[in-house]
């Protein structure tokens, strides 16, 4: 019952798509099914018979882990010990076991275990996350048709098999790549959300053969037995080639039949289909690949520092083993023991003075454990852990939240946090990028006269740049912000309200709106609250259909046969509805540029109401229709100069006469012909009738910019970040795009590089293909040298030398990217502070973007949203998606995912600083604390006749990298700010720090592991002098190897404590807790290990307790040391804040002078980025930035 | 405002959302000249009086040290001391005469103090067995005791190279005729007594091999009454070190000679090592050291002159 009557309801909306209407012809392709690669037979509704059985096609169930139960264990283990640093520890671990060590085995297996243990732990997590996402996707429930009781029946998505007939309702999601046998729509169509597939919103049309689109009950389908011969399971989305045998018959299958995994069925009640492909042979699975992976300037740097502190251990460890050698060999002269202690004579290889060289080697590799304290074993684990935890606040900062789509920002990987910071490129794209890519309806002109009051952003703009006073200083979009509608923002009282029939030409304005209201594809859908919501195929038709509707032409019922509209009524005033049979759809295309319907009015009037782009429609104008010709053309020249799309609007009213009657019938003819030249047919059909129009007007839509794109894009710019705009604009949009969005500036001065001469124009011409592209590449080259000489003269005579935008289009890019020109282009791009390069491919996106980052071999960003950005997203540095309309194929790709363009500035000015000067910080911070412990042990070995004693308990060490100082370094990579958010937008110079990498150089670098090695001296020398010698109490007790051991301890995790509160300028609770928790858990170890029995604990025996807590020389030992070890850099910080500060010092004195406020709310900080104070100090910014140009012109010359 | 607007804000107020937003209340302290100076400053008052102190403490002890190894071997041995050392067929008696230079306050501290001896080298340290001084023979797993584990297939109590190698020097002290009272007990640390060497482990086959060491020890006392055996057992941390051997708990006037009669068994002569005994009162801070003092005092002044530096460049180069 239910089911008859949705049938009936349904609508034959293939009708409509008349045009669109696909038959597959059997290609070339389809001659090679049964060979090689199109080898995949299904037999239809029998998945238990024997042939399916024997192919053995894998099951639906879908496994998206790395690791299994089974696999985990070694699968992860190898991962981990791919690292090098991991490598070692390895070794050192399986050596420990042996006499080699110098310390216990479970003292060093433990920290390793720990460290690798958490990276796992890591993984693990990850990994089951991953599998419980497969498991709810395995466990979906779709209807599986049972032969056995003819009925359809629930099953999981995991146990459908290939040749399974299913039945999925609206909204489902198919569970498999499946064939579209038929569905609730009597001609057998229905509609697909493929967003998840390849991110495109508008729904796509699939058609099913019209041999089965008549199985409709469950009787019928029992019956139903076919066998599909296909391509074998691949990665294209866009192809399928096969072909179905059904009733002896073989009918080739196309695309257009397919419905395929992660795609969303939509405004059709069910269909059914048979399963082709399943689990990991569907096109979606086949087509996921790893992204490729990206590692950091500064991770590729530190493995060279961990490079360098191996090169130091081996040499470490070499003049330990030779030393140690030459000691050992003399310990027998003769018959003479020397160190008779020792006992030469009963010895072991390890210690033999006769084969001393033997022993020295042997000791070497103790010496490479020992100070293995010199390599951070800790240090990529905490990085990891430091990395998430930072990516946890990007994720959640409201500030970079979007409200309006409901998305955070998104870290997608969390290892190029600080790649953020260091940004010297930006390569944007621009629709949907710095465009919302949703258009509105802003003005129009019908019947010669211009309506629509608002000024778009780049008139704005533009007026800003000419130095007018604007009238109305409020862009548009905050007026009227309650009553607004998407899609819509035309203002003109003429209009609105009905005005319009005031209008001299209100005839004409009537027809226009109706034009909009019914010359369209787009489908009404009635929401729950009663509004009527339209589903278009783009956003420009969505626009025309909302427009009408808000200018009283509401379109609210489409059926196979009529349009229905709600109009008013000039003669009553009330709003009446009005019927339009629908009797011909001409559809767009790319090539047409155009499209029409054909319609009978409830007047009878036969109509072809047509769109079109504005060269199309002028040259099919009647000659009565041209009345307002020559004003609407004016007026579409002015719309485009401001960045609108425009559309012509025309109509024709057709006799019903033997003439239509004729071509409606060679056009029905052609539409149902089978053969290969029907489009062809079809559009020679179409043309035929779209002529004699008369004009009525036309519409002009705006791709609005995002919001705070001009803001956000000049605070990129102070930050003295290069933007590049790729975009497949016209070079006049682009420029005025460019205007609207602040890339080009007032008192900026353009460069131009194109191939619009009407010598090449001439040459291409004459189709000389040769000598077009030699002219080419000779004018493009002598361009880029004019160009190149303007900025030199510039830099010598100007006074500051201005900026420079630099605008080359798709054609000349080729040749300027060619292997003779790309290094001559470059420099000049690098000199310019915007490049905006229109009508570019994405393939050139990806290949400029690769050239940009070799030429500079700095940092670059690609920000893009679509699914032709993808290619830069990966090629670059860091690809951030935005996401938008678009869909998620851009954001799938990207590394970070902002829901705004805006977004970005935070993303980059805050997250991007802190997180490199964290990382930076940290790193720097790790081999400082590790060089001075390591270089203690040293200095005591030189005291110990280099025996491989070590100066500390086994456990001591071993708590070291993973209880005394690992929480505070971590603090310091997640919480540590430098400034405060506000601060970091408000002087955006800072960012520069990163692009410059002066925080993690070589010299910083080096100076840190100096400071190390002068802190361990300190530590050493000083504690031995005070401490040994004499007895330390008043008891007259001296102190012993433990004693030195723990006081020498106490020092080092004081002193490395200390220095980490001397570096960091930001103290919350948090930081006190770890840091000064971090040295009393010291005193706390010690005390609990100490009172463990004498056995475990050995040296550390009631050593706090008893020895050295009661001795005062133990305290003010400590003070002497930690005070020392921290005067060296106090004192460098002192002088260097006062005499060289760093940007980011300045920024704090002024603050600590009260010249910045520091307090504000996060809210307001997204709100409103610009604040009075900025101007203040803007003149400062403007020194600052003088220095910083000065600077690096310096290094040059 | 509706309820759920008024539930944002009070979300916003929680300690939680502003940790989220990295918007806790912290502390910024910025090194501006004012801190610099002011810390510089500080840190000097506070270091020279602490130094001052120090050092006045460590010149309030009186110590008296005598190196003895290279005059206690007799003239004529004096070309090969190390077969003198080890010939147990010439008396090892050795007189000192140390002259009392100032009033020394009981109880006076003995030590004796060795040089260029690695007892903290890894193959040294490592010979030895806890456990066994703790069970005694009812513990086997000795074999950390190499190359002193067993004798005659015996295992030694206590084994090992330090145990092995223990200080056998002895001295008497006598001031004008009479003899100086010297307590040895409560010489090592108590801990040490009390829980690292059994009240029931006597020495067992020890020194008992064709090459002997050093010590011996009576066997029919505990180890844990062995304090001499404790106290060498107690590593040192550097070559040169001094090891507590007893107390004189008498004062001793200027001018006093204390005469030493010792037996100078130990070898040091094959590795060319000094002996020495010290005499020492001590101080709340322990023995002689003025290291602390001038390191606290140098510490002290130069931050001082750091001080003083920042300061004249700071109003040198106004901002």
């Amino acid at each position: 019952m239910e089911m008859t009557r949705v049938r009936k309801r349904s609508i034959h909306l293939s009708k409509l798509y008349s045009l669109a209407c696909f038959r597959p012809t059997p290609t070339d392709e389809h001659a090679q099914i049964g060979q090689k690669g199109y080898s995949r037979v299904v037999y239809c509704n029998e998945p238990d018979c024997q042939e399916q059985i024997r192919l053995n096609y894998r099951g639906n169930y879908v496994s998206t882990t790395k690791y299994t139960a089974v696999n985990f264990i070694p699968k992860s283990l190898f991962e981990q010990f791919r690292r090098v640093a991991n490598i070692y520890f390895l070794v050192a671990a399986c050596v420990s076991f042996s006499p080699l060590a110098p310390y216990s085995a479970p003292s060093l297996l433990v920290p390793l275990i720990v460290v690798i243990g958490a990276t796992m732990a890591k993984e693990g997590v990850e990994d089951w996350r991953r599998r419980l996402q497969d498991v709810e996707a395995n466990n979906r429930k779709v209807e599986v048709y049972d032969k056995r009781s003819c009925s359809f029946r629930e099953s999981k998505w995991k146990n459908l098999r290939v040749g399974d007939l299913v039945k999925v309702h609206k909204d489902e999601y198919f569970p498999a790549d499946i064939l579209l046998l038929s569905s609730s729509y009597e001609d057998g169509v229905c509609y697909v959300d493929t967003m998840n597939l390849d991110g495109e919103t508008n729904l796509k049309l699939k058609h099913a053969l019209e041999v089965t689109s008549s199985l409709h009950d469950a009787e019928m389908l029992k019956e139903f037995r076919a066998v599909i011969k296909c391509e074998d399971p691949n990665e294209h989305l866009y192809s399928f080639v096969g072909t179905l045998h059904y009733d002896c018959q073989q009918y080739p299958l196309a695309l257009q039949q397919i419905l395929l995994r992660d795609s969303k069925l939509k405004n059709t009640d069910y269909i059914y289909g048979v399963v082709i492909f399943t689990g990991h042979d569907t096109k979606v699975m086949q087509n996921a690949t790893d992204p490729p992976s990206k590692r950091t300037r500064i991770e590729r740097r530190m493995d060279k520092i961990v490079y360098v502190l191996f090169s130091t251990l081996i040499l470490v460890s070499f003049i330990g083993s030779l030393f140690f050698g030459i000691e050992t060999k003399k310990d027998i002269s003769g018959a003479n023991y020397r160190r008779w202690y020792l006992r030469s004579d009963k010895t072991t290889v390890f210690y033999d003075p006769r084969r001393a060289s033997l022993s020295g080697f042997f000791h070497f590799l103790t010496g490479l454990m020992l100070y293995g304290y010199l390599i951070p074993i800790s240090l990529y684990v905490s990085i990891e852990i430091v990395k998430v935890l930072q990516s946890i606040f990007i994720n959640q900062d409201r500030a970079m939240y979007d409200e309006e789509t409901d998305r955070p920002a998104h870290a997608r990987t969390s290892n190029l946090n600080e790649e953020l910071g260091q940004v010297s490129t930006i390569l944007s794209d621009k629709t949907g990028t710095l465009t919302c890519n949703s258009m509105e309806f802003v003005k129009c002109s019908i019947a010669g006269t211009a309506y629509g009051r608002g000024m778009t952003e780049v008139e704005i703009a533009l007026a800003r740049k000419r130095g007018e006073r604007l009238p109305e200083p409020m862009p548009i979009d905050d007026v009227d912000s309650g009553t607004s509608v998407k899609g819509f923002n035309f203002r003109d009282e003429r209009i609105m309200n009905g005005q319009w029939v005031k209008e001299p030409h209100s005839d004409v304005i009537q027809k226009f709106f109706r034009v909009l209201a019914t010359c369209h594809t787009a489908v009404p859908e009635k929401t729950e609250s009663g509004e009527i919501v339209y589903e278009a195929e783009s956003p420009d038709e969505a626009a025309f259909v909302i427009a009408a509707k808000e200018v009283g032409f509401q379109f609210f019922v489409r059926n196979q046969t009529s349009i229905k509209l709600h109009e008013l009524d000039l003669v009553s005033g009330k709003s009446v509805e009005r019927v339009y049979k629908l009797l011909h759809v001409l559809e767009f295309s790319s090539a047409r540029k155009r499209m029409s319907v054909i319609v009978r009015n409830p007047e009878n009037q036969l109509l072809l109401l047509a769109k079109g782009a504005d060269s199309v429609i002028f040259e099919r104008l009647a000659k009565h229709g041209r009345a307002f010709e020559a004003q609407t053309k004016e007026h579409i020249d002015r719309y485009s100069e401001a960045g609108l799309r425009t559309l012509a609007i025309a109509y024709r009213e057709l006799d019903d006469d033997d003439e239509y009657r004729l071509w409606e019938e060679e056009f029905m003819k052609a539409k149902t012909y089978l053969t290969a030249d029907q489009d062809v047919l079809v559009d020679e059909l179409a043309d035929r009738i779209e002529r004699d129009l008369i004009l009525l007007g036309a519409t002009a839509v705006e791709d609005k910019l995002q919001k705070g794109v001009p803001d956000c894009i000049d605070k990129l710019a102070k930050a003295r970040i290069r933007i590049w705009v790729l975009t497949g604009d016209k070079k006049g949009t682009a420029i005025n795009i460019g205007y609207a969005c602040s890339l080009l500036r007032h008192g900026m001065k353009q460069i131009v590089i194109t191939l619009e001469s009407p010598e090449i124009e001439a040459l291409e011409k004459r189709g000389d293909k040769e000598a077009t592209a030699k002219a080419s590449l000779a004018s493009v080259a002598q361009q880029i040298c004019d160009g190149k000489s303007q900025v030199a003269r510039e830099l010598l005579t100007g006074e500051p030398p201005a900026e420079f935008g630099l605008i080359i289009d798709g054609k000349s890019l080729t040749f300027a990217l060619d292997k003779s020109l790309v290094n001559r282009f470059m420099d000049l791009a690098m000199d310019c502070a915007t490049v905006i390069c229109c009508r570019s491919s994405p393939k050139q996106k990806a290949l400029v973007t690769r050239q940009v980052k070799s030429v500079t071999s700095k940092t670059t960003l690609a920000i893009g949203d679509g699914a032709n950005d993808v290619g830069m997203l990966q090629e670059a540095d860091i690809g951030v998606g935005i996401s938008g309309v678009e869909g998620m194929q851009a954001v799938m790709a990207s590394d970070f995912s902002i829901g705004q363009f805006r977004f970005l500035e935070r993303l980059l000015l805050v997250h991007g600083h802190w997180c490199y000067r964290r990382i930076a910080m940290m790193i720097c911070y790790f081999f400082y604390k590790n060089i001075t412990f390591g270089f203690t042990l040293f200095w005591f070995e030189a005291y110990a006749s280099f025996s491989g004693q070590p100066a500390y308990n086994d456990w001591y060490m071993s708590c070291y990298n993973v209880f005394f100082t690992s929480l505070p370094v971590i603090a310091l990579g997640v919480f540590d700010q430098d400034v405060s958010a506000r601060l970091c937008l408000k002087h955006p110079l800072l960012y520069q720090e990163g692009v410059q990498d002066i925080l993690f150089n070589w010299l910083r670098i080096l100076g840190w592991m100096f400071n190390g090695v002068l802190s361990s001296i300190i530590i050493f020398f000083l504690t031995t002098n005070s401490i040994t010698g004499q007895a330390f109490r008043r008891d007259g007790q001296v102190a012993d190897y433990a004693v030195l051991g723990v006081t020498m301890y106490t020092c080092v995790v004081w002193a490395v404590n200390c220095q980490m509160a001397l570096s960091i300028n930001y103290f919350t609770w948090i930081q006190h807790l770890f840091i000064w928790g971090s040295i009393a858990l010291w005193y706390i170890f010690l005390m609990v290990y100490g009172s463990l029995p004498p056995t475990l604990s050995t040296t550390a025996y009631k050593v706090l307790v008893e020895a050295c807590a009661p001795s005062v020389l133990y305290w003010i030992t400590t003070l002497l040391v930690v005070i020392s070890t921290l005067l060296p850099l106090f004192s460098y910080r002192a002088f260097q804040i006062r005499f060289r500060p760093m940007e980011h010092d300045r920024i704090q004195i002024l603050r600590s002078e009260g010249l910045e406020q520091e307090h504000d709310t996060a809210q307001r900080l997204s709100e409103s980025p610009e604040s009075p104070e900025t101007r203040i100090s803007s003149d400062l910014i403007s020194i600052r930035i003088d220095n910083l140009r000065a600077s690096p012109r310096r290094k040059n010359s | 405002m509706t309820d759920t607007d008024q539930e944002r804000d009070r979300n916003k107020e929680t300690a939680f959302y502003k940790f989220t937003q990295q918007t806790l209340p912290a502390c910024k302290p910025v090194l501006t000249p004012a801190w610099v100076i002011t810390i510089f400053l500080f840190t000097g008052c506070i270091f020279i009086p602490v130094g001052l102190v120090t050092l006045r403490a460590s010149r309030s002890v009186v110590e008296i040290v005598d190196r003895y190894d290279a005059e206690c071997v007799p003239e004529p041995f004096r070309i090969d001391k190390v077969s003198y050392v080890q010939d147990d067929s010439i008396p090892k008696n050795c007189s000192r005469f140390l002259k009392v230079h100032k009033y020394m306050k009981a109880p006076i501290y003995i030590y004796y103090q060795l040089d260029n001896y690695y007892q903290n080298h890894r193959r040294y340290v490592k010979s030895r067995s806890d456990q066994q001084l703790l069970h005694g023979r009812k513990y086997h797993g000795t074999s950390s005791c190499q190359p002193v584990e067993f004798n005659n297939d015996h295992a030694i109590v206590p084994c090992g190279l330090v145990a092995w190698s223990l200080f056998n020097d002895t001295f008497k002290f006598i001031r004008e005729r009479a003899e100086l009272k010297v307590n040895r007990k409560n010489i090592a640390w108590k801990s040490d007594r009390d829980h690292k060497f059994g009240k029931k482990v006597y020495p067992y086959n020890f020194q008992n091999g064709t090459l002997i060491g050093g010590g011996k020890l009576n066997p029919r006392i505990p180890l844990s009454d062995q304090e001499d055996l404790i106290v060498w057992m107690r590593i040192s941390a550097l070559p040169s070190f001094r090891k507590l051997y007893g107390r004189i708990e008498e004062d001793l006037d200027v001018d006093d000679v204390v005469v030493v009669h010792l037996m100078n068994n130990y070898n040091t002569y094959s590795f060319s090592g000094k002996k020495k005994l010290v005499l020492s009162t001590s101080s709340w801070l322990g023995g002689k050291n003025d290291f602390l003092g001038l390191a606290y005092v140098f510490v002290g002044s130069s931050s001082l002159i750091l001080a003083l530096v920042f300061m004249l460049l700071h109003l040198r180069y106004r901002r």
